[in-house]
């Protein structure tokens, strides 16, 4: 069955949108003075930089990966005490600004430099990995570990080759998710004082105005995010299609004397994750002396803008990432790979160099929107369409495609049967991309600043300007109801992973 | 102390905004095609004809470099005084400069206010800023004045050293370049060498020490093991906690500092560069007006109270940034701009700011 050509029209209109930002790059680079961009990119430096983020982007991936399957497991299949509980507050994690983490944990520890990016980054990250592995060790056909078991396996080379095959698609795009985030967080290797390729693209910017430089620098931040994606597809190919039925609940796996450790562990984790950031900012609030008006009022106006951006973002990143997202999980072609991969191109982009290409865009071809929070909107739904589209896809392809067939047979129209059997079967999934996108789009900070309509705050913006004058007192219920507000989409993330057990 | 923060723009203009942003969803999903008309009010985006609009249409739009909660005090006494309506867009001046390069002749800005000259330059030599009139550049020192006439500087920020009170002597901080570099302070000194305030500093070096001397003194910070750090406000918080010992930044991030933590309670103080040394270096915040404010009245009346007395005085007391008008009492508690006394340069000079970032990448400080 080839896809219907409405629906490649669809998928391949977003992906253009999703790749304009790429085409302001161009532009520019083109408008610089000869060798200047030559120039820029053939130094020490950049090579230096590049092995800096390739190794913080590795180091980040394997510890999300070393503690988001544990984490995973615990909640998946085992007896683990209080386990709904954990399963929110491991997810929580997400909510939380990479930016605030950061200050905390600098001004609490001595960490800095590579390992000080590395914990932070790990900590707020990890969730990426835990809650697809969650709902995918749930899915999992246990009947092949139980088979495995009898024919002499033990527990471990059962698990591993009866199961890690099956949860390796999701710890893999969590893992991606993890990487690409690291690729282009600016905050916390700023405050760690880890010479990053982001820190880089910023000084360019904004200490010595080498405009050449910084968009050299995006060009190369933008080809890193594209190989991290085609090494994830690589793996994902070569990993089995997740098995569409799931047999019986198996008895979930006794922790016995584990119970204790792991609890423990777990603690650990939200302690470090959640407890670190949250303390600091309201040791912060009480510790300052500063006599300032009260700010309820525009906290709470803030508050609402940067829900109402994130939804909307996350809405219009989940219609853009439909279709791509059907043609992924249903026709594993090479040009469906290729468009799919293209909905990245955006990814790697520094928040600034995005926001600036907006505002060439928006002038250039719509000025009439300029400095509207629909350019905002816009702006996000481009930056996120990615993660969208990878939660479309895993959601659609649990679908048997058989189902919308029978469907069809019955008399639907092709689009009937796609709404009555498919979507309704995996809504919840696309609803969990969106949800995604909400609360990453309400912790944005750069493209932020660049877009907003004259006079409008969000908690982000708001929080950069109050820690930019030092007044971290003020700034500190900002990050409070930033992480607050950012909870509620990771806690009924945190409730669909738990769901993928109950079979609908 | 610190200025008390309060709302820019009057209830009623935000809740329209407020109204704008619920109709987004709506928007964003129903008519995305629909984009030359779309739903949402846009009260600032009107592309003025610059060069011969003389009305003031609509509020006067200014691009901030300097953060809301140090100018918008002052910006409200300018509405108060003067019945002129502003809106103002807030952002690093760095950014605020990125982004009017980008916007170029459609901006929708009509004053840029920066926090340092380098970003005032930038947008100048693009040719986004108009000459100002000879009394509004003939009102502050010639030193403080862009030689094209495009922009004109509002107040003077003293860099300084910053040093950990508990672990160093006053007697014993440097408060020359040369005593900055000496040895003794191996991998206890801060600097934010991606920073505007850094470079120029930088670039005052090369226009006083020559080339040689300035990539001299940078490699020799940096056989000091010297730490960077991203912005100023973090290298205080590392000397306020200790990290570092010494840390080179402009003086007034300490008093936001202090007005926060209490001066009582900080670890770190400052101590001013030498009569006549780079150490001294004077920067300027400055303004310029804008293309799209060609010609327009209350651009120029926002210009001019800022350099009134008033205005003057609101950076001099809640800022304790030094005045530029002669005449005008500087910061109580902080050295005279006089006594300062610092190398005999040009801001103007300091636009050459992307070869002293080349200088400090080549002596492996910086991160870009």
């Amino acid at each position: 069955m080839h896809p219907s050509p409405v629906l490649r029209l669809l998928a391949l209109l977003s992906v253009v949108l999703v790749a304009t930002p790429v085409i302001f790059l161009g532009v520019q680079l083109a408008g610089q003075p000869d060798g200047a961009a030559w120039a820029a990119l053939w130094r020490p430096r950049t090579l230096s930089l590049t092995l800096n983020t390739v190794g913080l982007v590795a180091a980040v991936t394997a510890g999300t990966l070393a503690i988001g399957v544990p984490t995973a497991f615990l909640l998946a299949r085992t007896d683990l005490a209080w386990r709904r509980g954990w399963q929110v507050l491991t997810a929580l994690p997400l909510a939380v600004p990479s930016y605030v983490a950061g200050f905390a944990w600098v001004s609490l520890t001595p960490l800095r430099g590579f390992w000080g990016s590395v914990v932070v980054l790990v900590l707020v990250s990890t969730p990426y990995v835990t809650l697809p592995v969650t709902a995918a060790l749930r899915r999992a056909d246990l009947d092949v570990e139980a088979v495995a078991r009898t024919l002499g396996c033990g527990p471990v080379r059962a698990f591993r080759t009866a199961i890690l095959p099956q949860i390796a698609p999701a710890a893999g795009a969590g893992a991606l998710l993890a990487a690409l985030y690291t690729v282009s967080d600016f905050g916390v290797v700023a405050i760690m004082r880890f010479p990053a390729f982001t820190w880089a693209v910023h000084t360019a910017f904004s200490g010595s105005f080498n405009r050449a430089l910084a968009l050299v620098l995006s060009v190369v931040l933008v080809a890193l995010a594209l190989v991290i994606v085609l090494a994830e597809r690589a793996l994902r190919r070569r990993a089995a299609a997740p098995g569409p039925v799931r047999v019986g609940a198996a008895a979930p796996v006794r922790l016995g004397g584990w119970q204790v450790p792991s609890t423990v562990l777990l603690a650990g984790l939200t302690v470090a994750a959640l407890g670190v950031p949250v303390a600091t900012m309201v040791v912060r609030s009480v510790v300052s002396v500063a006599e300032r008006e009260a700010e309820l009022a525009r906290l709470g106006e803030a508050a609402v803008v940067t829900v109402l951006l994130g939804l909307a973002g996350a809405a219009l990143a989940a219609l853009l990432a439909l279709p791509i997202g059907i043609l992924a999980a249903r026709y594993r072609t090479r040009s469906v790979g290729a468009l799919e991969t293209a909905t990245y191109l955006g990814h790697g982009l520094p928040g600034i160099v995005l926001g600036l290409s907006m505002v060439y865009l928006t002038l250039e071809l719509v000025p009439g929107i300029y400095q509207t929070p629909l350019v905002l909107v816009l702006a996000y739904a481009l930056l996120f369409v990615p993660k969208a589209a990878g939660s479309v896809r895993a959601a659609v392809s649990q679908v048997p495609v058989s189902l919308e067939q029978t469907a069809r047979t019955l008399g639907r129209s092709p689009v009937g049967a796609w709404f009555a059997v498919t979507g309704r079967l995996a809504w919840p999934g696309v609803a969990a991309g969106a949800l995604l996108v909400a609360l990453t789009a309400m912790k944005e900070l750069p493209a932020t600043l660049m877009l907003r309509p004259t006079g409008t705050d969000t908690l982000a913006t708001r929080l950069w300007q109050l820690t930019d004058i030092a007044a971290y007192g003020a700034a500190a219920p900002y990050a409070v109801t930033l992480i607050a507000v950012a909870s509620v989409p990771a806690f009924l993330l945190s409730r669909h992973a738990d769901r993928q057990a109950d079979p609908t | 102390m610190h200025a008390a923060r309060r709302a820019t723009s009057p209830a009623g203009r935000r809740s329209a905004r407020l109204a704008a942003l619920l109709l987004v969803p709506v928007v964003a999903l129903g008519a995305c095609a629909s984009s030359d008309e779309p739903g949402v009010p846009l009260p600032d985006t009107e592309t003025t004809d610059a060069a011969d609009t003389t009305s003031d249409e609509g509020p006067l739009v200014i691009y901030s470099g300097r953060g809301e909660d140090l100018v918008a005090p002052l910006i409200e006494q300018f509405e108060e005084a003067s019945g002129i309506e502003t809106e103002v867009r807030y952002a690093g001046s760095a950014e605020q400069a990125q982004l009017l390069l980008t916007e170029g002749e459609s901006s929708p800005g009509h004053v840029f206010l920066s926090q340092e000259a380098g970003a005032l330059g930038l947008v100048g030599d693009a040719g986004l800023l108009t000459a100002l009139p000879e009394d509004v550049l003939g009102s502050v020192p010639e030193a403080y004045v862009a030689d094209d006439g495009t922009w004109v500087g509002i107040t003077g920020r003293a860099r300084v050293v910053a040093y950990d009170s508990e672990q160093v002597d006053e007697a014993d901080v440097p408060d020359t370049v040369a005593e900055i570099i000496d040895p003794r302070w191996s991998g206890e000194i801060g600097v934010a060498p991606g920073n505007a305030s850094f470079l120029a500093f930088v670039t005052a070096l090369r226009l006083t020490e020559g080339e040689d001397g300035a990539a001299a003194w940078l490699e020799a910070l940096a056989a000091n093991d010297a730490a960077t750090y991203e912005k100023n406000s973090a290298i205080l918080e590392a000397v306020n906690t200790g990290e570092v010992q010494l840390g080179l930044i402009n003086h007034y991030y300490w008093y936001s500092a202090a007005a926060e933590q209490g001066a009582e309670n900080m670890r770190a103080q400052l101590k001013f560069g030498a009569d006549g040394d780079v150490a001294a270096l004077v920067n300027a915040t400055g303004v310029g007006i804008l293309g799209g404010g060609e010609g327009r009245a209350d651009a120029l009346a926002f210009v001019d109270y800022l350099l009134s007395e008033d205005g003057q005085t609101y950076f001099a007391t809640t800022e304790f940034e030094y005045p530029l008008v002669p005449g005008i009492d500087g910061p109580e508690g902080v050295p005279p701009l006089d006594s300062l006394n610092g190398p005999e340069i040009d801001l103007s000079d300091l636009g050459t700011v992307v070869e002293s970032a080349a200088l400090v990448d080549e002596a492996g400080l910086t991160v870009g």
